[in-house]
């Protein structure tokens, strides 16, 4: 038995593996780098251990670091979580050498899956499904998909359309994954285009038994990364969903899987007919749907496999089987990023001034962050998972799309609206889901290019002139903006070419077309045509933060000078994020085209090219390889070629 | 009720048109041009060099009404709060005759240079001036000098002098920037030089230009005259403000807690006041929609003194934006010996107490006849009079209504210089009622008559009334004296509260005391 466990993973998952523990009366050890040393999930764990630095390969991917720290808190086993080092075989070796319980799969299981050309081919023998592609793959084979053999969440991965361009991509992609996973083999797959993606999940123990709980659609995703996952699958024929879970079953049992792990299909809704991807050898991030519509605890279980016991029998549901009457009801998932949907989902980090989801039936939250939380440019971005589990498919939607609305999300730009958009879609109403979901709708457009509702504007401008009242230095109860001689309206501009005129005086704030109805210190009540809307408010600086219910948004004033000092010369390239510089591909007097790569930028794992707007000379170069930059750091300069 | 507020509603209309025409400046076609060049208007420079939000008290915005100049007299003036420091701001329109001074912009530069001085504020003045309107120079260069001299006077008192200089500054207007303490130039907009190139090719026969004679580089990089150099009017302004950030200013009283509004709404004040002023009404009504409400600290919103005596003047004490407050106000029009020793007395109260007053003058003057010649009118007058004159603690003064012969004296008139002095557009002022002053000229007419023993013409004496009111009638309208500059503006009766309200807290800049001596009181 288990007294005390450690978590060798971060922010919502370590949380969440604390909350069974704490059930199951094990005591917990969180990890934690400099960067998250103010993170809640350190505070959640029964102590916590420091690990120097914030880079994920000297604290949460050191092995040793990671062991030691189990050591001198008396762990006597290890959760890997999700990511970092869990589908690590030398970690789970290192783990079980130290004599300690390794939560998870055999590393047998782990490198066997590792491989996905190895997995392919163990699959292939079990008589499961695989996808295959000629070695030299002609015109009719196109699209096909290069993939990083040691890959996962996305990375290395490069749909190729074009022939000519193959042999680059796989360049590419093999240096992406020698970079990502130190090992650079790829492979390539036909790419299926409207294809979902469709997962079963599996747990094994040590006495041979296989517990399949269904299966999971994970469709939706943005940058090959999941955005939306939902239990059970969609508009899935009932035979079709049974031999995919039979396949599922027959690929653990193969290699006598041990542990909660994920198999993986590619599923063709016109043919009906699905393939094996790979087997992900660990708890999922999107575990938590399965937990809901099959009343488990997938941590438990992982628990109960690493002790020995059997899967049969939970300690807290009592008897379990595969075949449970299935899954009561629907749950979706969706991940909360700190990325910028309208700018290619780049993401974000900063300050979460206020982070406040709903409370409400049915819904879930598993969050690695709380207000005041500083999101940081070292790790993932996902700042929380919601659920939302409801008899329906359609009622969970409509659930947890009012939920996110009703979020207080500030500091941070985030994928909320995007969520919301999806849930609310009607083709994925219609359950009409699949992997290019996001590039055929026009929901990432809507979310991208949305600009906020004009009451969203006035709130924040009197949101923004009481909080300039509240600070007067002289005449404060003097009424704002009052004038006796009028000669123009008050102007309040925002960034992005966002601006309001309105007047004050005696009888208040005056807009066109709509009234002031109550101002408190944190909301602003506006009518108009009648209708009375109360957003809620909060000044943060010059930015001001807006919910209500047409929108939110963080509208921020441009200030009313610009003092030339702080001036960047024209054609200044910014850093856009802060980050490392990888490559320069420039030197000063070099002539570039327009979108030609300046420099790379790597950041939160990430590599952005900074290209040149426009032809023109470089005339500046600023930063070399391996420089560290700031957001708005000056790059480079490049004088645009006149006509 | 309705007729009132009808009455009043329709002289806002008035009042707001005439401001219209100041705001207009120049015209549309002059707006434009200086549109076109890049530039700012005043106003609009105004509203950026103050904080975002906050209020602006325009000054005299009507002067030059009725005179052949530009309505406004292409200055603003006004008090705004710059960087949380209330300043006194003047910024000449240069859509007006290219700014140029006539006899009433100076008046008014000097009216805004009194109010700076009296108050203690710092000045920034916005420069672009193409120098005094030559047809008038008599009136404007021997007086005129008296705007330099104030500006390095207020610069004796430690009252910081500003300029920021957007387009022509030259010759006499040169002595602007030359006489301030910090000067802010706009690139390629700034031009200050005593003469141009004309005046020195015809004195010394030099052939120069503009910029090597008084661009703002020039002063920025060679002579000094420019502590600053900006890159554009923004920038100027963006300057200013931090000009006035650094001040590191004080003010003698601290700014007062919370405080309750009126207990009654000021939107009422337009019913209350007559349209025709013959009928009185009880100030008490617009003192309770003028000053704080009941609320912490201030138990009863007005503490009536000496209710019982002197009935046709109403005194006592409240508060104004947390802000003590003596006020006196005329309440049946005419004042008696009673008013006139209840007002003395209550002058010197506030004076033992260091308390600011406020007159709310709606009187037809002191009463006469023999019954009052005989009871001493004249030494009761005389000794509220007095007191005004040499009570020392700061007074605010608003024209309601009538303000009439020796009655505007004793209540603060513009010639006893009471910080501040606002009319509503329901005020007439004059030695007495048009008609009365007609009627005695008939009087004395028909008796000289009668003497020399000739027969009086009815018919001319009747033209003669009809005109002599008309005249009176129309010279005793805020408009008209507004122009003449006896008054710092016309104001709307419902803005009132936060016009005193921005007055205290300006006087709250310098430190005051009750006076300890008056003049004899004849007794």
């Amino acid at each position: 038995m288990i007294t005390r466990l450690l978590v060798a993973n971060r922010t919502e998952i370590a949380s969440r593996i604390f909350r069974t523990c704490r059930a199951l009366g094990i005591q917990t050890v969180a990890i934690h780098s400099d960067a998250d040393a103010g993170l809640p999930y350190v505070r959640d764990a029964d102590v916590a251990v420091r690990l120097a630095g914030s880079a994920p390969a000297e604290t949460y991917l050191d092995i040793d670091a990671v062991l030691h720290a189990a050591k001198r808190t008396g762990a006597e086993a290890i959760h890997p979580g999700y990511g970092f080092l869990s589908e690590n075989a030398d970690f789970a070796r290192a783990v079980e050498a130290a004599g300690l319980t390794w939560v998870g799969p055999t590393p047998e299981s782990i490198v066997a899956m590792g491989s996905k050309i190895e997995a392919k081919r163990l699959m292939r023998q079990a008589g499961v499904p695989v996808l295959e592609a000629p070695s030299t793959p002609s015109e009719a084979d196109l699209p096909v998909i290069v993939k990083a053999s040691a890959g996962g969440g996305g990375r290395g991965m490069r749909i190729v359309r074009d022939l000519a361009s193959l042999e680059t991509e796989i360049a590419r992609a093999r240096a992406e994954a020698a970079s990502a996973f130190g090992d650079g083999t790829v492979f390539v797959e036909p790419y299926v285009e409207r294809a979902r993606h469709v997962e079963v999940q599996v747990v094994g123990d040590r006495h041979g038994d296989v517990l399949v709980l269904g299966e999971r659609d994970c469709s939706i995703q943005r940058r090959h990364q999941k955005v939306v996952e939902e239990a059970p699958a969609p508009d899935l024929a009932p035979e079709v969903a049974r031999a995919m879970h039979e396949a599922a079953r027959a690929a653990a049992e193969a290699i006598g899987y041990v542990g909660a792990g994920t198999v993986e299909f590619l599923y063709d809704p016109e043919s009906e007919r699905f393939h094996f991807l790979e087997v992900n050898t660990r708890l999922q991030v999107e575990h938590p749907v399965t937990e809901e519509v099959f009343g488990v605890d997938l941590v438990e279980l992982q628990i109960a496999v690493a002790e020995g016991r059997g899967v049969s029998l939970s300690e807290r549901h009592g008897a379990l089987s595969g075949t449970r009457g299935g899954p009561d009801g629907h749950a979706i998932e969706v991940r909360l990023y700190a990325e910028d949907p309208a700018d290619d989902f780049r993401p974000q980090s900063g300050r979460l001034t206020t982070f406040e989801l709903p409370e409400a039936d049915g819904i879930r939250v598993e969050a690695g962050f709380e207000s005041g939380s500083e999101v940081s440019t070292y790790y993932d971005a996902m700042l929380a998972k919601v659920i939302c589990h409801a008899p329906t498919r359609a009622a969970a939607a409509r659930r947890l799309a009012a939920a996110l609305d009703g979020a207080r999300i500030h500091g941070v730009a985030t994928n909320r609206d995007l969520l919301v958009g999806i849930l609310r879609d009607p083709d994925f109403l219609a359950g009409r889901v699949g992997t290019d979901f996001l590039d055929r709708t026009a929901v990432v457009a809507a979310a991208a290019q949305a600009e906020p509702h004009r009451q969203l504007l006035v709130a924040a401008t009197v949101a923004l002139a009481e909080d300039r009242r509240a600070r007067r230095a002289v005449q404060r109860g003097i009424p704002v903006a009052w004038r006796n001689v009028t000669s123009q309206p008050q102007l309040t501009r925002f960034e992005n070419d966002l601006e309001v005129t309105w007047h004050g005086g005696r009888d208040g704030y005056r807009f066109d077309g709509l009234e002031v109805a109550a101002i408190s210190p944190d909301s602003v009540a506006l009518v108009e045509d009648g209708i009375t809307a109360t957003y809620a408010v909060r000044v943060d600086g010059a930015a001001v933060e807006v919910d209500g219910p047409l929108g939110h948004a963080r509208l921020v004033e441009r200030p009313r000078f610009a003092d030339p000092a702080d001036q960047h010369t024209s054609g200044s390239l910014l850093a856009p994020m802060p980050g490392t510089v990888v490559s320069v591909s420039v030197k000063a007097g070099d002539r570039v085209a327009a979108g030609a790569s300046v420099l790379v930028l790597e950041a939160m794992k990430m590599q952005h090219p900074v290209v040149s707007p426009y032809a023109g000379t470089v005339t500046e170069i600023d930063v070399r390889p391996g420089a560290q930059v700031a957001a708005g750091d000056v790059l480079a300069v490049v004088e645009e070629e006149q006509e | 009720m309705g007729s009132n507020r009808e009455a009043m509603l329709e002289k806002l209309a008035d009042l707001e048109a005439e401001h219209a025409k100041a705001v207009g400046g120049g015209g549309e076609r002059y707006v434009e041009r200086h549109h076109a060049r890049g530039k700012l208007l005043p106003r609009e420079r105004i509203e950026l060099l103050i904080d975002p939000g906050s209020a602006f008290l325009e000054l005299s915005p009507l002067a030059g009404w009725g005179s052949d100049f530009t309505v406004g007299a292409s200055v603003v003036t006004g008090i705004g709060v710059i960087e949380g420091v209330e300043c006194v701001i003047t910024a000449n329109d240069p859509t007006v005759k290219g700014g140029a001074s006539n006899p009433w912009t100076v008046k008014k530069i000097f009216r805004a240079s009194q109010i700076a001085e009296e108050n203690g504020l710092p000045t920034v003045a916005l420069v672009e001036s193409g120098g005094a309107d030559l047809p008038t120079q008599k009136e404007i260069f021997i007086p005129g000098g008296k705007l330099f001299r104030d500006i390095t006077r207020a610069s004796a008192r430690k009252e910081p002098t500003i300029a920021l200089v957007f387009g022509n500054s030259t010759a006499g207007g040169a002595y602007v920037p030359g006489m301030s303490d910090y000067t802010v130039m706009v690139k390629e907009q700034a031009k200050v030089f005593l003469g141009g190139p004309p005046l020195v090719k015809m004195a010394t026969g030099e052939e120069s230009d503009d910029e090597s004679l008084g661009g703002a580089e020039m002063h920025a990089r060679t002579s000094g005259l420019a502590d600053y150099l900006a890159e554009d009017e923004h920038d100027a302004l963006r300057i200013g403000r931090r000009i006035v950030a650094r001040l590191n200013w004080r003010k003698a009283r601290a700014e007062p807690g919370s405080f309750a509004e009126p207990d009654a709404d000021p939107d009422e004040l337009l019913d209350l006041i007559p349209a025709d002023l013959r009928e009185p009404f009880d100030p008490r009504g617009v003192i309770a929609r003028i000053v704080d409400g009941i609320g912490p600290g201030n138990e009863r919103a007005f503490d009536e003194f000496k209710p019982l005596y002197g009935t046709s003047l109403v005194t006592g004490w409240a508060r104004i934006h947390g802000r003590p407050i003596g006020i006196l106000a005329n309440a049946q029009g005419v004042l008696f010996s009673e008013e006139a020793q209840k007002a003395a007395q209550f002058i010197q109260l506030a004076n033992q107490v260091d308390t600011p007053l406020l007159f709310l003058h709606n009187t037809t003057g002191y009463m006469v006849g023999a019954e009052y010649e005989q009871g001493g009118i004249i030494k009761h007058g005389a000794m509220m009079i007095n007191a005004v004159s040499n009570s020392t603690v700061p007074h605010l003064s608003v024209i309601m209504g009538a303000s009439y012969g020796a009655g505007n004296y004793g209540m603060n008139g513009r010639a006893f210089d009471p910080r501040f002095l606002f009319t509503w557009p329901s005020a007439k002022s004059a030695v007495m009622g048009p008609q009365q002053l007609a009627g005695v000229l008939s009087i004395v007419a028909r008796a000289a008559a009668e003497a020399k023993g000739t027969e009086y013409d009815e018919d001319a004496d009747a033209g003669m009334r009809a005109f002599i009111e008309q005249s009176v009638e129309e010279q005793s309208l805020p408009h008209f004296l507004s122009g003449l500059l006896y008054d710092d503006g016309v104001i709307d009766p419902r803005d009132t509260r936060t016009v005193l309200g921005i007055c205290l807290s300006v006087i709250d800049t310098t430190p005051f005391a009750g006076a300890s001596g008056y003049g004899v009181f004849r007794m």
